[in-house]
């Protein structure tokens, strides 16, 4: 705060010191650029630098109302579970650190998990919270994901998972780490149904959590400049004794690399994983149509076929011209898999046979 | 080779007897009734420090180089070992070898970390930390398990995943995520046993099985107790605390569930005696398998979903 005070005195100076209740966070540097952020603006950019675009965290009651239709949603209750199984003590016992956060950030655990539509699709969002004990997940989390997949199978929504963690919450030992296998089954029970699993990577996914549900999505998105990877710079460092390579682990990096389908800003989240679940989950069809279309894609139900669903859609041009185009390219992939598939078995056929006479020569 | 701080006692102990072993082969009769005293103390002596050894001992226990690996439980309880190679994207991972055998009968999939025995085949193992092709070869041996209904043995012993920059670059995380996805979705019964270290990410990869078994004197943790103390404690020096704290001896995690049951080891440790230790192995391995051998694919999947999201729900 000193150079305010020494830029805006004196009026406002005494201004300044007479308020004692006045925040001391008005202004943050930028981690990206270093140029001074002044809070309002920058909820307004919704925590974006807007100097250099550098995405600084965001608060995950913030990006719930960033995401969903209207900024509503219902927030599901959460499982109770046993809260300090191994009885942790560092320098401070577990519990009291738990307790200490929980009063401190006013939320029971490193996860929210919330309901409603995006751009109209229905969808459950299970969002970590970062300054939560780092996002770092334990069994409380591990249920979390499991409440929050099970309620998207009941409602027949897609499910969208917002990891922003260190990893596994070492405090509860081997119980943190069985929760990559159940975070698994979890998603899995979304995907069995039918139904799109998501994932928005944020700064920072690493460890036990990149290694685990946040690498299995359907689709992988990310926001710029976020920190994605398995084993921390450090750890690696001291491994391999040379410096890293530039923008290694980013965001940017993983996309490069294969891992993740898009790296989005933050602004176009809304509009970009609305249009994917409209594609994935038929919805604006669906809409036109009374609600046949998404149910009998994600049953088996093959009687009517996209193509039904799409003679009886309302007259929306634009909108019946693209998923047209999606569905034909579905069907064109479908056949030319089934060609390959007959082909290769032909193929097969063909070379074992002579194998087979060879052996027996 | 390496010795361990506590074993100092009994090793100069077993030294002298070694001596005296050297001696009376010329012939003195008197020293044999010295020997089995020497002999009875050092028992009681491996008894007394075996029996109570503290979780930052028994994670050296666990890393003793002598202690059986992979390649010796695939030596001496499987036959027709026919170890498969590559991931078929980019390499083959020596650290984590695999392949198809029979055990005692039973055509199966067999795959586990490899640390390796002397300073050579240690490198060539990478120290027993897979990169992502290991665990694209975990997931390619799996698939196979299920295809041809052969159900799935797999060794633990890993420090972890490899930490390096191109291990990152390939995807480590997906690699082992789609590895436990690979466990959950096998189709066949699925035996894991912790043979020394279960180090986090890197051996749960392979690890989401029907039964979990740990060697007496193994450890299994989410983090190492020097990765844990220097970030908690802020020093390594606090690893012992962190040992203690993270619950990770297989006695501790059987009372958490985590585990299925702990499997004996010899007098003195697994690296006292490979061979009775491999074949205690073996015997839990036989016997769990033939409980689980009438079980058809989905209710193997099943259950083992089950047993997983159960876990920690009541701890």
């Amino acid at each position: 705060m000193n150079w305010i005070s020494n830029i805006i005195r004196p009026k406002i100076r005494s201004f300044v010191h007479q308020q004692k209740e006045v925040p001391d966070n008005l202004w943050q540097k930028c981690p990206g650029c270093e140029g001074m952020l002044f809070h309002r603006d920058l909820e307004n950019s919704l925590n974006v630098c807007y100097h250099c675009g550098h995405h600084l965290k965001i608060d995950i009651f913030k990006r719930l109302e960033l995401l969903f239709d209207e900024g509503r949603y219902e927030k599901i209750a959460l499982p109770d579970v046993p809260h300090d199984p191994l009885k942790f003590k560092d320098r401070k016992k577990y519990a009291d650190r738990l307790k200490e956060t929980q009063s401190r950030t006013g939320r029971d655990e490193a996860i929210i998990v919330a309901k409603g539509t995006i751009e109209g699709a229905p969808v459950v969002i299970a969002g970590f919270d970062f300054s939560f004990m780092g996002g770092s997940m334990g069994t409380a989390v591990g249920e979390g994901l499991v409440r929050a997949a099970e309620t998207a199978v009941r409602e027949h929504a897609a499910l969208l998972v917002i990891p922003a963690s260190g990893g596994a919450r070492m405090q509860e030992g081997m119980l943190s780490l069985i929760q990559m296998p159940r975070s698994i089954i979890a998603v899995d029970m979304v995907k069995e149904a039918g139904l799109p699993y998501l994932v928005l990577l944020t700064d920072p996914t690493t460890g036990g959590v990149s290694a685990s549900f946040a690498m299995v999505g359907d689709i992988h998105i990310s926001e710029p400049g976020a920190m994605i990877g398995f084993a921390g710079k450090r750890v690696i460092e001291e491994t391999i004794r040379e410096k890293l390579p530039e923008g290694f682990q980013t965001a940017e990096y993983l996309l490069e690399h294969g891992m993740i389908d898009m790296v989005v800003e933050r602004k176009d989240l809304k509009a970009t994983i609305g249009r994917i679940l409209d594609l994935l989950m038929n919805v604006r069809k669906e809409n036109g149509n009374g609600g046949g279309g998404r149910k009998n894609r994600n049953g088996n139900g093959k009687k009517s076929g996209p193509s039904k669903v799409y003679r009886s859609a309302p007259i929306d041009y634009a909108s019946a011209a693209r998923t047209a185009g999606t569905v034909a390219s579905l069907e064109d992939k479908k056949k030319e898999r089934t060609r390959k598939t007959a082909v290769v078995a032909e193929q097969a056929e063909n070379t074992a046979r002579p194998r087979k006479s060879a052996a027996g020569g | 080779m390496s010795q361990l701080e506590f074993e100092k006692p009994i090793l100069e102990l077993e030294g002298k007897i070694h001596e005296l072993r050297n001696v009376s082969s010329n012939g003195d009769v008197n020293i044999a009734e010295e020997i089995g005293r020497m002999q009875a103390k050092a028992d009681r002596l491996l008894r007394q420090t075996y029996g109570k050894l503290t979780p930052a001992q028994k994670v050296l226990v666990a890393r003793h180089q002598n202690r059986p690996h992979f390649l010796d439980y695939v030596d001496r309880l499987f036959t027709d070992f026919t170890p498969l190679a590559g991931d078929r994207r980019f390499a083959e991972d020596h650290a984590l070898p695999g392949g198809l055998a029979r055990f005692r009968g039973t055509s199966c999939v067999v795959l586990g970390h490899e640390k390796g025995a002397d300073t050579e085949s240690r490198i060539r193992h990478n120290f027993g930390m897979a990169r992502p092709e290991g665990y694209r070869k975990a997931q390619r041996l799996m698939d196979m398990a299920n295809r041809f209904q052969l159900p799935v043995v797999a060794l633990i012993d890993t420090a972890g995943a490899y930490p390096g920059v191109g291990a990152e670059e390939r995807g480590q995380s997906e690699a082992i995520a789609k590895s436990i996805e690979s466990c959950l979705h096998v189709g066949t019964p699925f035996i894991a046993v912790i043979i020394g270290e279960g180090g986090s990410g890197g051996a749960i990869a392979i690890g989401v099985a029907d039964r979990i078994y740990m060697l007496e004197h193994s450890v299994y943790s989410v983090i190492s107790p020097e990765g844990c103390a220097s970030i908690l404690w802020r020093s390594a020096t606090q690893a012992n605390e962190a040992a203690t704290a993270l619950k990770l001896t297989a006695q501790d995690l059987l009372r958490l569930g985590i585990i299925d049951g702990i499997i004996d080891e010899p007098l003195g440790g697994a690296h006292r005696n490979r061979d009775e230790t491999v074949d205690r192995t073996g015997a839990v391995i036989e016997k769990a398998l033939g409980e689980l051998m009438p079980c058809d694919s989905a209710s193997l999947r099943q259950e083992r979903r089950k047993k997983f999201l159960e876990m920690g729900r009541a701890a």
